[in-house]
């Protein structure tokens, strides 16, 4: 709705009176006359008059109109139509409003924060409380963003087609994004976590329609199909953090695994993948697996290759490290990751000396595991989390 | 259509001094308007600047040698476009010729510039 009436104001602020606008009248005259037969459209509908005539008055105070109106040669007329038209092309214009809040020119932050706000409709409070930080922090994040996007000018179009892939990816990030952010929420922060990961779906189910020469947002979906459908087993009752081959996969949701394979499979076939399709591809192949011992490790250190040529990522090179000790030996892996310690880009994250923690102690060397274990635990700020590593550095000293 | 200032960041020769410009750099300079008029954008003017070692800064009551803020990437340079809306602005600086450092795109503030041209 907020996308369609901003299509006419050209001003995230003044669409967003209007659809309050729309909302007050629905208090009073559904309560009057009965809810209509499509609340959305008669809502859009409103919300879109509201903003025409907010207009028109500010249109009879100023001779020129304002940097508001979409091209300042296109008729009012044809305006006034397509805000009275119920069936608008609406789709067209949640993808206008996405890619503007997710332009570049805005910081990630505020990009995270726009969508959130504009497109998913969450409330400022709430999105503070996400990212933790405090409200007004949050509130004056989103007024600079939206001050960006006046006095700079980003357009509210979907790209040029020799810019649509580039503009997608950042979309895809900041939809993903969320979902991680949502997915490695505090322990005691269910509601947050839940709140963020549903958006997050909302979002990638709605991309494939918008972009549907993307298959890029079908990787996406399917990744994240593929974490949902383990969501349950992340954690066990008291919250510890599991790890994949401690996970009980008969509750792993079977109908979102499939759903994700297809996904995966079509995107797959589409052309060359991309960094989404093939992480969701991995992901697939070890959701599918009937076991951590009976995954085809292989074909998984075949994507991870594949991944890390499109995507040269130390993260990735690390996730790939995990597949290289299945596959020829912890040795093997221990001595990948030690060169991406020397490499240093990766100082300060937390996977790393957990991962190397692991591969140590499964090599016997203990004593090296300890440290590996208490360098993870000082970087980690999730309670989960340190309680699983304390777990970890307690089996790996001798008793 | 909306004013935006492209200001050209390059990095200067040790001790502030202007860097050298390769021939095909300054003939491309000489057809950035032509390529942005071909391009649907206008530029409305521009200027040059001497090398940072030339600059005098004031702050308060005090007057030193140097630039006001000293940058790995000095100002080189500024020219005022008219865009259609930050997309095609970015398009039309995207064509700044640049040896080494990079550009940076500011709106204007609603001042009418078009009587910039030299």
């Amino acid at each position: 709705m907020l996308a369609a009436t901003v299509r006419v104001t050209r001003d995230l602020d003044a669409a967003e009176e209007a659809v309050q606008d729309a909302y007050v009248q629905a208090l009073t005259r559904w309560g009057r006359d009965g809810v209509p037969a499509k609340p959305g459209a008669w809502l859009t509908t409103v919300a879109r008059r509201s903003a025409l005539n907010n207009l028109r008055r500010q249109r009879t105070l100023r001779e020129k109109l304002p940097l508001l109106i979409v091209d300042a040669a296109e008729p009012a007329a044809a305006v006034e139509t397509l805000a009275l038209r119920d069936d608008a092309p609406i789709s067209d214009d949640r993808l206008r409003l996405i890619c503007t809040c997710c332009h570049p020119a805005l910081s990630r932050e505020a990009q995270v924060a726009l969508t959130l706000r504009l497109v998913c409709g969450v409330s400022t409070p709430d999105i503070a409380h996400a990212f933790l930080v405090a409200e007004p922090t949050m509130a004056a994040r989103i007024t600079r963003a939206k001050k960006k996007i006046a006095s700079a000018r980003i357009p509210y179009a979907v790209p040029a087609a020799a810019e649509l892939p580039a503009r997608v990816d950042a979309v895809l990030m900041v939809v993903h994004l969320l979902y991680a952010t949502g997915h490695t929420a505090h322990s005691g922060e269910n509601l947050v976590r839940d709140e963020l990961t549903g958006r997050a779906l909302d979002l990638a189910r709605l991309l494939p329609a918008l972009l549907p020469s993307e298959p890029e947002t079908d990787g996406l979906l399917a990744l994240l199909l593929v974490h949902q459908a383990r969501r349950a087993t992340r954690t066990d009752a008291d919250g510890r953090l599991l790890r994949l081959e401690e996970q009980d996969r008969s509750r792993w949701d079977p109908g979102l695994i499939a759903e994700a394979d297809r996904l995966v499979v079509g995107a797959l076939r589409a052309g060359p993948p991309g960094r989404f399709t093939l992480q969701a591809a991995i992901a697939a192949l070890h959701a599918q697996a009937p076991s951590y011992a009976e995954t085809d490790w292989p074909q998984i250190l075949t994507l991870y290759d594949e991944l890390l040529r499109r995507w040269p990522s130390p993260v990735v090179a690390l996730n790939r490290a995990v597949a290289v000790a299945m596959v020829d030996g912890p040795a093997a892996a221990l001595a990948e990751v030690v060169a991406l310690e020397a490499d240093g880009r990766l100082a300060g994250y937390r996977y790393l000396p957990a991962t190397k923690a692991d591969l140590l102690s499964r090599l016997g060397r203990h004593a090296e595991a300890a440290d590996a274990y208490r360098a993870a635990l000082a970087l980690s700020d999730n309670a989960a989390e340190q309680e699983f590593l304390q777990d970890r550095l307690s089996r790996t000293l001798p008793s | 259509m909306a004013q935006y200032a492209i200001l050209i960041f390059e990095r200067e020769a040790e001790g502030g001094q202007a860097p050298e410009l390769p021939p095909e750099v300054l003939e491309a300079h000489g057809a950035l308007p032509g390529r942005i008029r071909e391009h649907g954008g206008k530029e409305l003017g521009g200027i040059a600047l001497e090398p940072s070692a030339t600059a005098t800064s004031i702050r308060g009551d005090l007057v030193t040698d140097g630039p006001f803020i000293e940058t790995k990437e000095a100002l080189a340079g500024v020219f005022v476009i008219e865009a259609r809306d930050l997309d095609h602005a970015i398009e039309l600086a995207r064509m700044t010729p640049i040896v080494s450092g990079g550009v940076e795109v500011r709106p204007l503030l609603g001042l009418d510039f078009s009587g910039l041209t030299s």
